[in-house]
C-alpha cells in the first residue's frame, strides 16, 4: 500500500529538499516506485536539486486546477527507472493550492506509487500545512541548533493536530532526521548532542546525516547525494535512513568521511 | 577562574539544552490556546475605546516571563487633544 511521507521542519535551510531528493532516490534504487512532490509553490527547488530543471513543463498547480493531467506533469528521472518528480509552480503563489485539489492529487498518486514524498516549504503556513495534510508519516529534518529544534517542536505539534490522520483520531508516524551533524563539535560540547535533541523532542530517530561537502557537490551537479556519492558519509547515512523507512532495523551509526591521503594532500578534485 | 579555563571555553551545548527545555515547556502548555497577549490587547483596546477614541497602534502590551513571577506591562498612548473630553465626560 502506498505511503505518503512529508519531509518538513518549520525552519528553512535545514535540508528538507536535499533530504527529499536523497531519500526518494534511495527508496527508488531499492526498486520501489517513488514520486517526490515539491510543495514549495513560488520557490521551487526540488527540480534543481534533482537535475530536472530544464524538463519542467507542467506542475502541481496545473494538476490541482485541472489544466494538465497528472501524467503530463510527472517527470521521470533519467537515472532511476522508478523515480518521478512532480514539480511546484514557480510563477503562481501558494494560494493556488486548495485542500480538495491537493487531496485529489495525493489520492491519484497513491494509486500509482509505493511512496509519495512531499517536500514541504519552510514555515507553518498554507503550503506547509497542505504538504503535511494527508501524510501517513513525517520526517522532521532538524539541525542540532536551538532555533531548528524549537521549530521542529512546533511542527510536531501541528502533525499531531492539523493532519487528516490526527483529526480522525489517528497518529502520523513521526521520525527525526538530524542533518548537518558535526561529531567533533558535539563531542567538544559546542553543539547539541543527538541525545539532547531526541530527549527534548521525544520522537524516534531515523538517522544522522553528518555535515559534509558532498551534499553541496551533489546539488551543484543536480543529483541526489545518494546517487552522486552513494558511498560518502551523507550518502550512506541517507541510504540507511531509507532502509529504516522501509521497515529494516539497522544499528544507528554516524558514518564518517574516509579522506584519502592523496585527496588530503592535493585537495579534492573538482566535481 | 582556573588556568585550565583559560584554555578551554565552557561548553555551550548544556546552556542550549536548558534554554530549550524551559522555552518548549511554556510553548507546549500554551499550544492550542489563543495567543494570550493578542487576546489581552484586543480586550484592553475595546475597554479603552468605550470611553476614549484610541488608535489601534497606541496600545502596547508587553510580557516579561521571569522564573517565579511574570509581569504584564500595558502602555496606552492617549492624544492630548482628548483631555478636555475626558474631563467633561467624568
Amino acid at each position: 500500500m502506498a505511503k505518503v511521507l512529508v519531509v518538513t521542519s518549520g525552519k528553512g535551510g535545514v535540508g528538507k529538499t536535499t533530504t527529499t531528493a536523497a531519500l526518494g532516490a534511495a527508496l527508488a534504487q531499492s526498486g520501489q516506485k517513488v514520486v517526490v512532490v515539491d510543495f514549495d509553490v513560488g520557490l521551487r527547488n526540488l527540480d534543481l536539486v534533482m537535475g530536472a530543471e530544464r524538463r519542467v513543463v507542467f506542475d502541481l498547480i496545473n494538476v490541482v486546477q485541472g489544466t494538465a493531467k497528472l501524467s503530463q506533469a510527472l517527470i521521470k528521472d533519467k537515472r532511476i527507472e522508478t523515480l518521478y518528480l512532480l514539480p511546484a509552480s514557480q510563477t503562481r503563489d501558494k494560494d493556488a493550492l486548495t485542500e480538495q485539489g491537493v487531496a485529489s492529487v495525493i489520492r491519484e498518486l497513491r494509486g500509482k506509487f509505493d511512496w509519495v514524498i512531499c517536500d514541504s516549504p519552510a514555515g507553518i503556513e498554507r503550503g506547509a500545512t497542505l504538504a503535511m495534510r494527508y501524510a501517513d508519516a513525517a520526517v522532521i529534518v532538524t539541525n542540532p541548533e536551538v532555533s531548528s529544534v524549537r521549530d521542529s517542536d512546533r511542527i510536531i505539534g501541528l502533525l499531531d493536530s492539523k493532519t487528516e490522520k490526527a483529526e480522525k483520531g489517528g497518529r502520523v508516524e513521526k521520525h527525526i532526521l538530524i542533518t548537518r551533524y558535526d561529531m567533533a563539535r558535539a563531542t567538544r560540547g559546542e553543539m547539541l548532542s543527538i541525545e539532547d535533541v531526541l530527549d527534548i523532542l521525544s520522537t524516534p530517530l531515523l538517522g544522522i546525516i553528518p555535515e559534509s561537502q558532498e551534499v553541496l557537490r551533489a546539488s551543484n551537479i543536480g543529483q541526489p547525494v545518494t546517487v552522486a556519492s552513494a558511498m560518502s558519509a551523507p550518502g550512506r547515512a541517507y541510504h540507511d535512513a531509507a532502509r529504516r523507512l522501509s521497515g529494516e532495523t539497522l544499528p544507528m551509526t554516524i558514518p564518517t568521511e574516509r579522506v584519502r591521503l592523496f585527496e588530503k594532500l592535493f585537495g579534492r578534485r573538482a566535481a | 577562574m582556573s588556568l585550565f579555563n583559560l584554555f578551554r571555553r565552557q561548553s555551550s551545548a548544556p546552556v542550549a539544552r536548558e534554554r530549550l527545555q524551559i522555552l518548549l515547556a511554556h510553548e507546549r502548555a500554551r499550544r492550542g490556546q489563543p495567543d494570550l497577549l493578542a487576546v489581552l490587547r484586543e480586550d484592553i483596546l475595546a475597554a479603552i475605546a468605550k470611553h476614549v477614541p484610541v488608535n489601534q497602534d497606541s496600545v502596547v502590551v508587553r510580557m516579561d516571563r521571569g522564573s517565579t513571577v511574570s509581569t504584564l506591562e500595558i502602555d496606552v498612548e492617549l492624544p492630548n487633544s482628548i483631555d478636555e473630553r475626558i474631563a467633561v465626560g467624568f
